[in-house]
């Protein structure tokens, strides 16, 4: 057991006990859904029914009803794709390596970020297999799967081979971490329950945990392991994401830094989605005690650290591709900056390098409205990373001949909106029906009534 | 249990065995019981039941019905999956080349150059290739029509020679108005015709006219012909408005003697200056090339002359002054080798082509360069008989016309003229194969035979002549239009004997023989017809030059008229190859635009995207895009012929717009350069070009295009070779070469190494390969709004750059923009088989992968659709299947190939079409590959060097393509790159031929593809 100083401000204010704990959290779990709910639901079917129209007519058409064209073979969709898995870094980050570091403010946000984490891979996962020009077979051929076509096989050589494994097992780890979390807090909610089908299907979900001390330690040591084994894999994910332009020829996309690059930049975007579901989430379920400004702070303290690292990287490439030598190189640079998508250049600069900054003002971090308003900004900003990388590079590398320019089209958006429907549609049902903090682990963080004052 | 012997009987009837019993015995039921007498009984029912429910089951499940006729009688010669080749020749108006017929299961599917021919030396171009599309056009009509109903041919024939009687009777006028016909039988058969009907007179016109060459042969050497030109001969080469390259005079004839001269034997090129207002292909190859205006043509020549005259001490005439250095370096270069140079023009003036007559004859090129005892039939079109026709027909004086294969409406200045004089004719006939702009006029349409069905002959040139034959039974009910002449003169229609008779004039021993060689090869010479005749230059070059120097005033804008070596005249408007091919010049695809200078239009194109503008000519508005264009000569603008058809078929109708109406008449010859009356007004609506290319420069990217010019490359063969700065490495055994430092363990062939070698040089970017490929590999094509999305599918495409404005390398911005007058290259890219493939590491299926002989195959079956192959291709030459491009309404107009039954018939049965989603590229023609090594196999031979050669390679008129096996040490391709290290297997070639190098040779992929250096000869 760790020992906190008794002189360290508490992390959850407003002087709550163990019981308020329970009161508060469950009493989204149990109570009718709130009318801004509702809404929220409601837009988010409206977004995946609209995007699922365009899903429809990607699949029924083909590829061609997006912008993308002979020299430009990746856009939104692989800009999408990476960016969902960047915004998937963040839950596990806080979960396991926050865990390993002993950092207690992780508790009031990991169960969100962990959901967010889940749900952002699920979508993430939807565009490489949407963007195949044959997902029917695309999407178990490249799997490793014994098979009767003979002595055919994967192309493990193939970066795209090791994002399946990546992201699969990442997937797989971070949904059995969240669920073993999850765990205590179903026994409460079934303990608690009224009626009998909450009473049936939370006594499903909590797998018939019976709070012994015995349990309470098997629990702690698997959440030790699966911390242990999840610690690697948010480093390894996206820098194997990272691989899948690092390994290849293209100006622009053959760089070293990649590795560190994107993975910084994923908890730098992962954070700051973090924030602006968490700021929503606290003013919704009134859980001002548990998330505080505190709390805020710290995040926005990581949001510094990382952004200014994506920052120098910026400048490294440029730095590189003028020590390089490599006239390709040093054009695919330039042309980022001084070409025609020079805006996208901008954008990505102004939200992922200057916003950020600003957080080194203490009024800045810890003011709700200018967090909010700069999470969102830093998304979009990592939005435009990605689009900067993928499409600037491609769209003019060695052949001047085969320059072209990327255009979205209608369907680009509409399969964009299809994830955030998707997302948001699942995270609202998490909100509502599971517990959306960490009671059992809560609980360790306040004083009980014997040491209150 | 004992043993039981003991027997019970059914009744004392079994015991006694009684006969009646033992009958019965077997029966179910006994005797007495009758069975019912219905016709089915209990089990029947249940037997139809169950088959009707089987036959309802798997009816429902029936596979569609593939329709597949089995030979009942195999024809001797056609053998399922094995190709036919058939010699023949490709027949358009006077356009003319002698060709190989490739058929499948008799359909003929693909065309290529025929070799033995001594015209067009196995040369094609892009619309002899695109030509046999045209023969499976839906558009062709089905069989005869009469007054706009389908009709048959006996009622047809009946009408038509009842009428044409009694026309002849009342000696009312009958005419046969044609584009030049080359056919001598052809040309008997209308003779024919006249005998019966002698009120008949032949019109022949051609769309673009030469009549002024032959004028102006008349007036030099008193005899009206055209002669022929042989380029390879000339050392100096001056052009003036000539596009020769693509389409003036006979274009692959050209191209083949042109190359000879830049493939640079014994270090020697020609040098070739060209004075031009539009960039033409012929202009953007030339070593020196200047913007001039139309106007200006004639005094360019007058003065070129007048220093040729002083130095051949004969008077000077008069002419203008023309302020351009290059006059005077074209005149001393022309005088250095004289005898060994040639000067054309492509004016239709005869003053202009007697002064060019009269330089030749200064130079003393007649008999070397020029030959004017083997006159070309080409052009043999006059404008003024037709003038006069049309006149006539106004006034109601012609009682019958025939339209032969001719379409003036559409093609001829006056056709709005003509189309209204029609309803004065009283008997109208076309024997035109679609209901075109003139055949919907006409009360009777005689449908003719696309010429791979036809039976015909041509002569070329005199004393060349060569035999086409069909390929196919006609696939519709239509006939020869030599038989229907034939049948209304009261003939035998049988157009194959009669050609054969004729031809027997020509055979000296037995006639058999001789016609089947003559039908094998193709090709027929008779060189006793040629006469050595001497000639003498009689012009009256100071009267000419006084009439150019009156005649031309210089215009505030001039017009230009050309046609494109894509869609030409325009005559094939409904075939999509050829719409689709992007122009080699601007590779700007399905449009008609107006060329323009960017001083004169005022902006740059950004992204193919442009401003209109309307041109008025004598009254005439034109509303038509701009293509802002490097190298147009200031105030001076261009228009294509050949767009704005209305009755071509779904695919070619309403793309641009007809220009023909602007030509005019000077002096009794037809112009396309008009510099009088021309007004130019840009407008503000926003046009969308598409452009297959749109970044026009390279950058100054060395390692993309290597060139030096002849004196540097004198010097040093490499000249002008980029060796990248890359850094070597000292191992144990010594200093390794950067370019053998590799991850990986490298390919072993221990067989075939096939390979590919683009001569930039003698490329001169004419896009016949380009068809080509199209046509072998059944590649789609996608139409004008996916060309807009940069979606072509061509798995070859040529590479056009234009030097840049600035020669820092590190101004980009000024390098994106081009040279005001810029240097040319072309570049042929197709995928460069990559040793090294970055496409094969990171498919994540395997989908693309290395053969043991150096190929990089792509797997359509395994492909998933990454696109990372393509992504991941430095040379950008993979091309994703967006959509579904066979049976696919989008796609119908543009794709008829994939989507019309009809058009089906053309695809290559060897190569399959690609579905949706799957990615495609360049395969060197496996399937020739293949069925090479099959047939040598069969005989039980090596695999010959001329075995295997890739379409692209095969339909290169100047032989700028060659393909062969790298490891053969007796390969063309060995032979060229001097392949010193000829030890099998090795993967790295130690090549001696200098000009060799591979296109981003820094980024290690060691590509199978090699260039040879673009060498300029100029100083």
């Amino acid at each position: 057991m760790q020992v906190t100083s008794p002189l360290r401000e508490t992390l959850v204010t407003g002087g709550k006990t163990v019981h308020d704990i329970t009161e508060d959290i469950c009493r989204q779990v149990e109570g009718k859904p709130s009318k801004s709910w509702m809404m929220g639901l409601a837009l988010s079917l409206g977004g995946l029914t609209i995007g699922g129209y365009a899903v429809f007519t990607l699949l029924w058409e083909g590829i061609g009803v997006w912008g993308l064209n002979k020299t430009v073979g990746w856009a939104w969709d692989i800009t999408n794709f990476v960016w969902w898995v960047g915004i998937g870094h963040a839950g596990t980050l806080i979960s396991a390596i926050l865990l390993l570091f002993r950092q207690k403010w992780r508790m009031s946000i990991n169960r969100a970020a962990e959901a967010m984490t889940i749900f952002a891979v699920l979508c993430a996962l939807m565009f490489p297999s949407l963007h195949m020009g044959r997902m029917w077979v695309g999407f178990y051929w490249a799997l490793p799967l014994p098979n009767t076509f003979g002595s055919l096989w994967v192309n493990f050589n193939s970066p795209l081979l090791w994002d399946v494994f990546a992201i699969s097992t990442y997937f797989t780890v971070s949904l059995v971490f969240w669920y073993i979390g999850l765990i205590p807090d179903f026994a409460t909610i079934r303990d608690r329950a009224t009626n009998k089908i909450s009473k049936a299907i939370y006594g499903a979900l909590s797998f018939g945990w019976d709070g012994a001390a015995k349990t309470w330690m098997r629990y702690e040591s698997v959440s030790l392991i699966l911390a242990g084994l999840a610690t690697p894999l948010v480093l390894s994910v996206h820098t194997i994401v990272s691989m899948d332009f690092a390994t290849s020829v293209i100006p622009g996309w053959h760089t070293t830094i990649f590795p560190p690059y994107f993975v910084a930049g994923a908890i730098f975007s992962g954070f700051a989605m973090v924030l602006t579901l968490m700021l929503v989430t606290r003013k919704l379920f009134k859980l001002e005690d548990y998330i505080t400004i505190y709390h805020i702070e710290l995040m926005n303290i990581v949001i510094i650290i990382t952004g200014s690292i994506v920052g120098v990287a910026y400048i490294t490439e440029f730095f590189i591709a003028w020590y390089s030598g490599v006239p390709y190189e040093q054009y695919a640079f330039i042309n980022r900056a001084f070409g025609p998508y020079d805006w996208a250049y901008y954008t990505m600069m102004t939200c992922n390098v200057i916003a950020p900054q600003l957080f080194w003002f203490k009024k800045i971090r810890t003011s709700i409205v200018s967090t909010m308003i700069i999470s969102i900004i830093v998304n979009i900003g990592m939005w435009f990373e990605r689009f900067v990388i993928i499409v600037t590079s491609l769209h003019r590398d060695y052949i001047p001949s085969s320059w072209a320019m990327f255009y979205p089209t209608r369907y680009d958006v509409g399969v964009y909106l299809f994830s955030f429907g998707f997302f948001f549609t699942a995270f609202l049902l998490f909100s509502k029906f599971f517990p959306v903090l960490n009671m059992a682990e809560l609980k360790s963080i306040v004083k009980s009534s014997s040491e209150k004052k | 249990m004992k043993d039981n012997k003991k027997t019970y009987w059914k009744g004392i009837e079994q015991l006694s065995n009684d006969a009646a019993f033992v009958k019965n015995a077997e029966s179910e039921f006994p005797e007495s019981v009758t069975q019912e007498s219905s016709e089915s009984s209990r089990r029947d029912f249940l037997k139809i039941m169950g088959f009707s429910v089987a036959a309802a089951s798997l009816a429902a499940c029936e596979a569609p019905v593939r329709k597949a006729i089995p030979y009942l009688n195999k024809p001797v010669d056609v053998d399922p999956g094995v190709a036919n080749y058939y010699a023949s020749t490709y027949l358009n108006g006077g356009d003319y080349c002698s060709v190989l017929v490739k058929t499948r299961e008799g359909r003929p599917i693909k065309v290529s150059g025929n070799k033995l021919s001594s015209v067009t030396n196995g040369g094609t171009s892009a619309q002899v290739e695109a030509s046999v599309l045209s023969l499976y056009d839906d558009a062709r009509l089905r069989g005869a029509k009469s007054k706009g109903e389908a009709s048959t041919w006996d009622q047809i024939d009946d009408s038509i020679i009842s009428e044409l009687e009694k026309i002849a009777s009342n000696d009312g006028n009958i005419r046969i108005v044609s584009n030049t016909v080359l056919s001598p039988s052809t040309l008997k058969s209308i003779e024919d015709f006249k005998t019966k009907y002698p009120t008949t007179e032949h019109v022949m016109y051609d769309q673009v006219s030469m009549s002024g060459m032959a004028i102006a042969n008349e007036r030099s050497f008193g005899t009206k012909i055209i002669p022929s030109y042989d380029f390879s001969k000339a050392e100096v080469i001056v052009g003036v408005g000539a596009d020769f390259l693509s389409t003036w005079g006979a274009p692959i004839e050209n191209t083949y003697q042109y190359a000879q001269t830049r493939k640079l034997k014994d270090k020697k090129m020609s040098r070739h200056f060209q004075f031009e207002s539009n960039l033409t292909l012929t202009g953007s190859n030339a070593d020196y090339r200047s913007m001039i205006k139309p106007s200006e043509e004639g005094s360019v020549l007058a003065n070129i002359y007048n220093i040729l005259a002083s130095k051949a001490g004969v008077p000077a005439v008069k002419a203008n002054k023309i302020d351009k250095e290059t006059i005077s370096k074209a005149a001393n270069d022309l005088w250095k080798a004289k005898g060994k140079s040639l000067v054309v023009a492509g004016s239709n003036d005869p003053s202009i082509q007697v002064v060019v007559n009269a330089i030749n004859n200064l130079l003393g090129n007649y008999g070397s360069t020029i030959d004017l005892n083997t006159p070309v039939n080409y052009r043999k079109g006059d404008e003024a008989i037709m003038d006069a026709f049309i006149n006539d027909a106004s006034s109601g004086k012609v009682a019958a016309v025939i339209f032969f294969n001719a379409n003036p409406v559409y093609d001829y200045y006056q056709g709005e003229k003509l189309a209204a004089a029609l309803s004065k004719v009283a008997l109208k006939i076309s024997t035109s194969s679609v209901e075109d702009e003139t055949a919907s006029l006409v009360d009777y349409i005689a449908p003719d035979n696309h010429y791979l069905e036809s039976w015909n002959d041509a002569s070329p040139k005199k004393g060349h002549y060569s035999l086409a034959q069909p390929t196919i039974t006609p696939i519709f009910k239509t006939r020869q239009a030599q038989s229907s002449f034939l049948i209304w003169s009261d003939n035998d229609g049988d157009y194959f004997k009669y050609l054969q008779n004729n031809w027997k004039e020509k055979s000296t021993g037995s006639f058999q023989p001789f016609w089947d060689k003559a039908l094998h090869d193709g090709v027929y010479n008779n060189a006793s017809e040629i006469e050595n005749v001497e000639y003498e230059f009689v012009g009256d070059v100071n009267s000419e030059a006084n009439a150019i120097s009156s005649n031309y005033k210089s215009g505030d804008v001039e017009l230009m008229i050309y046609e494109k070596s894509t869609i030409g005249n325009g005559s094939q408007g409904n075939n999509p190859l050829l719409h689709e091919l992007p122009d080699p010049i601007t590779k700007a695809t399905w449009d008609n635009y107006i060329t323009m200078s960017v001083a004169d239009a005022g902006f740059r194109l950004d992204d193919a995207k442009t401003k209109t503008a309307n041109v008025t000519v004598g009254g005439e508005t034109i509303n038509l895009p701009i293509m802002v264009q490097p190298g147009q000569a200031s105030g001076t603008i261009g228009i294509a012929l050949g767009y704005g058809r209305t009755s071509a078929g779904r695919v070619g109708d309403n793309i641009g717009k007809n220009i023909y109406p602007l030509l005019v008449n000077v002096n009794g010859t037809q112009s396309l350069r008009i510099s009088k009356g021309v007004s130019v007004e840009v407008t503000e609506e926003v046009h969308q070009l598409a452009q297959t290319q749109t970044q026009n420069t390279f950058m100054g990217r060395e390692t993309i295009i290597q060139e030096a010019t002849l004196e540097e490359f004198k010097k040093d063969e490499g000249a002008g070779r980029f060796h990248p700065h890359v850094a070597t490495w000292q191992s144990e055994s010594g200093q390794v070469k950067p370019e053998e430092l590799t991850l990986w363990k490298g390919h072993e062939y221990n067989g075939h190494h096939w390979g590919l070698t683009i001569d930039m040089n003698a490329c001169n970017g004419c896009s016949a390969c380009v068809v080509a490929c199209n046509v072998e590999n059944n590649i789609p094509m996608v139409g004008k709004q996916e060309i807009i999305n940069r979606r072509e599918m061509t798995w070859l495409r040529i590479d056009r750059y234009y030097s840049s404005a600035t020669d820092d390398v590190t101004d980009y911005a000024e390098m994106e923009k081009s040279a005001e007058n810029p240097e040319v290259v072309f570049q042929p890219m197709m995928c460069q088989h990559c040793n090294n493939a970055p496409c094969e590491t990171v498919c994540p299926v395997a989908a693309t992968t290395h053969s043991t002989e150096g190929l990089n195959q792509m797997v359509y079956n395994r492909c998933i659709g990454t696109r990372y192959c393509a992504n991941n291709c430095p040379y950008k030459v993979r091309r994703f299947n967006w959509f579904k491009y066979h049976d696919n309404d989008q796609f119908a107009d543009a794709n008829p190939q994939m989507n019309t039954e009809i058009g089906k018939m053309v695809l290559n049965p060897d190569v399959t079409v690609r579905s949706r989603g799957v990615m495609e590229k360049c395969s060197f023609c496996v399937q020739r590959i293949q069925s090479g090594k099959l047939e040598a196999k069969k005989d039980r031979r090596e695999l010959e060097d001329s075995d295997i050669t890739t379409a692209c390679a095969a339909a290169c008129t100047a032989g700028a393509i060659t393909f062969g096996d790298m490891n053969n040490a007796k390969s063309e391709i060995s032979n060229l790159m001097k392949i010193e290290d000829a030890e099998k297997g090795k993967e790295i070639k130690i090549m001696k031929n200098k000009r060799a190098y591979h296109v981003l040779e820094e980024i290690g992929v060691r590509p199978n593809v090699f260039y040879l250096t673009k060498i300029r000869n100029k100083a």
